[in-house]
């Protein structure tokens, strides 16, 4: 896995962010069964240009958090609270007609498994021209024009043949690439991909995320990439995330992240990941256990259970209820009582051996 | 495509086969002859051997099955035992009466079923939900035989507001040109005989369409509840589309694919003869014609109608495959 040694990315990182959100929440509610927080105060923003990666576990709220923040979540029996904001205009509880509004135009979303995510029984051509003509006053033919010109450049080839086939008869690879066009039509300022490599072949994915890459270098559209892999963090992010059970526990720039973890959950993800230059046969450091469905935050530190660093007062009510996200020096924040500590060692320490 | 359609006419041929087979066989193992149904119970042994003789069923059974094949790849199924026109002539009389009156029960059955079972889905948990659920299984579990005669009871009997026998009123001369009484009073400008004709087709259309009507509403139901939870209706609404396109270009149009299987099977059944509804009505269709000639134990008209009908049933499904790949891409047959 390659982690260091990218070019250094043409993001403009100035001016204010495209996207804020603030303490959002997501709580889910049956009737007859207790409410679930599937997403508990997350707060993070989003430059122009800038590529920020929510990265956790199955089950974490990273895609839940990216539905909610496209107001693509069931209204009914969900409750979403606190504030997204895109170009400084406020999303949680706005009507429908403007999310409509602003979906597909000024923010779209690129989703993890791109056979079922299209229509099998419509042509890709008006999959794609249907966004166009929604959000911009154009002719048929003009839109059927910018389809072709789309597809062209999310690299498909021979898009005008491509235009009138259906979902089946492309690759994976294709199909991704016709989701992506789908979500770049109208020029978005902001782009979620939520996993969008999972379901390709490890060939076709770097492909993906090349494209990707050159497209926020291109546009200058702020990205935020959902992902459990850290690969495509290391490959695409500027800055990262990480969720543990519905809240952020360490956020970071990626080469910090990677140069030195601070929660144990993210040293352990990083320990977790194969090495291809490691002794074979050498064993793997899989996080033991796996995430909980309730959201054990109550009691401290949601991960000690499984964490190797825990100590008593983790699982125990220190200072308020829970263990809080706090400064940990310039652009880190961290929620651990107990973090991995380093020596002032120089930079460029592999990431995972400074992990174990 | 034309192989497809070559290779399903040709799997026909054993199939009708086998059903010649069966019915011959079948017909022959019934209690009582032709003869004793024609002549009475009271017949002499002399009258039944030549009535037999007559109509060459005293022919071992092999030589008379060969026969019927013979005329049958002709198209000739022999005369009715008991009207003594030909068979051929007779279904092409009964079949329209069918015809209408399943087209006619699955307008209705289409017409009411997609609108309430989509409305169903979409206010999914409400009362209109809960009573389409309990009405379509209740249109499911009543006899249709029972729904008949309550209907005729009620509409025709009762309150008189609809005919409840019969094709057309007696006393209107219609002329005939395709047998299909409603085409036939419009073509000709009888617009009285057609009208009566439709009126008569109302009750027993309405009592044949409740279980194709109940199908319709349970499956549009459950497939529309299941497409509004597929990815590529979450990918059109983050395109920001509007409600209606999403609901017309990616929910309906997918839902309605297992609905457009059930419909062409419904259809299918339908029209190869109800025949408690038809009796029920008196209706002069190829059902009552078979209910009759089964007590008639007339051989040639139960014969040349049974096998007619399986080729109808046949090409009916070969045309729903057909249809089923100009609605869904992924199964267009090549």
């Amino acid at each position: 896995m390659i982690i260091e040694d990218l070019p250094p990315d043409a993001a403009d990182r100035s001016g204010r962010p495209v996207l804020e959100v603030d303490e959002l929440t997501v709580t889910f509610r049956r009737r007859g069964e207790q409410p679930t927080r599937a997403v508990d105060g997350v707060s993070f923003a989003v430059a122009p240009g800038e590529t920020v990666g929510l990265v956790g576990e199955s089950g974490c709220g990273k895609s839940v958090t990216s539905l909610a923040v496209m107001g693509l979540l069931p209204r009914r029996g969900v409750e979403v609270g606190g504030s997204v904001r895109l170009d400084g205009q406020e999303l949680v509880g706005a009507p429908d007609r403007t999310l409509r509004g602003l979906r597909g135009a000024d923010m779209a979303m690129v989703f993890q498994d791109p056979l079922s995510s299209l229509n099998p029984t419509v042509p890709i051509g008006t999959q794609v021209t249907e966004v166009l003509l929604e959000h911009r006053e154009l002719s048929r033919k003009d839109a059927t024009a910018q389809a072709t010109d789309l597809l062209d450049r999310v690299g498909i080839p021979d898009p005008a043949r491509r235009l009138k086939e259906y979902p089946h008869q492309l690759s994976g690879g294709m199909r991704q690439r016709a989701l992506i066009a789908m979500a770049l039509a109208c020029r978005p300022r902001l782009l979620i991909a939520d996993e969008p490599t999972t379901a390709l072949d490890v060939t076709i994915q770097a492909q993906i995320l090349e494209l990707l890459r050159e497209l926020v270098v291109d546009s200058g559209t702020a990205l935020v990439m959902i992902t459990h892999d850290l690969g495509v963090v290391a490959g695409l992010c500027d800055r990262v995330h990480v969720m543990y059970s519905g809240r952020i526990i360490e956020s970071a720039d990626r080469h910090e992240l990677f140069a030195r973890p601070r929660q144990p959950y993210t040293g352990g993800l990083l320990a977790s990941v194969p090495r291809l230059d490691g002794v074979r046969g050498a064993p793997l450091h899989p996080i033991r256990g796996s995430a909980r469905d309730v959201i054990p935050w109550a009691e401290g530190c949601a991960f000690a259970p499984r964490c190797d660093h825990a100590q008593d007062d983790c699982l125990t009510e220190v200072a308020g209820s829970t263990v809080p996200l706090e400064y940990d020096g310039p652009g880190r924040e961290l929620r651990c009582r107990h973090p991995l500590e380093y020596p002032r060692s120089p930079a460029g320490a592999t990431a995972a051996g400074a992990a174990r | 495509m034309l192989r497809f359609v070559v290779r399903r006419l040709l799997q026909l041929i054993p199939i009708l086969l086998g059903l010649s087979v069966l019915l011959f066989a079948w017909l022959r193992a019934l209690p009582g002859g032709p003869a004793q149904a024609a002549l009475g119970e009271r017949a002499t042994p002399e009258a039944i051997a030549r009535y037999n003789e007559l109509f060459g069923l005293d022919q071992p059974l092999f030589v008379q099955y060969l026969r019927f094949l013979g005329r049958a790849v002709q198209l000739d199924f022999g005369n009715s035992s008991r009207t003594g026109r030909p068979v051929t002539e007779e279904f092409l009389e009964r079949m329209p009466g069918t015809i209408e009156l399943t087209l006619f029960a699955m307008v209705f059955a289409i017409g009411v079923g997609i609108p309430l079972g989509y409305l169903a889905a979409r206010r999914h948990g409400s009362w209109l939900d809960s009573a389409s659920v309990i009405g379509s299984l209740l249109g499911v579990a009543i006899p249709v035989f029972f729904l008949a005669y309550l209907l005729r009871l009620l509409f025709a009997v009762e309150l008189g507001w609809l005919p409840g026998s019969g094709r057309q009123e007696v006393r209107i001369d219609a002329t005939r040109i395709t047998n299909f009484y409603v085409l036939d009073g419009l073509l000709t400008r009888e617009w009285d005989a057609a009208w009566d004709a439709f009126t008569h087709l109302v009750l027993p259309g309405i009592a044949l369409g409740t279980i194709p009507l109940a199908i319709i509403v349970r499956i549009t139901r459950a497939s529309v509840l299941d497409v509004v939870n597929e990815d590529y209706v979450r990918t059109a609404n983050a395109k920001g589309l509007a409600t209606a396109t999403v609901r017309r270009r990616h929910v309906i149009r997918n839902a309605l694919l297992p609905v457009a299987t059930t419909i062409g099977l419904q259809t299918g059944l339908l029209l190869s003869g109800a025949v408690l509804t038809e009796s029920v009505f008196a209706f002069g269709g190829v059902g009552s014609a078979i209910f009759d000639a089964i007590f008639a134990r007339d051989f040639a008209v139960l014969q040349g109608f049974i096998l007619i009908l399986a080729v109808v049933y046949v090409l009916v499904n070969l045309l729903v495959d057909i249809s089923y790949g100009l609605l869904d891409p992924r199964v267009r047959v090549r």
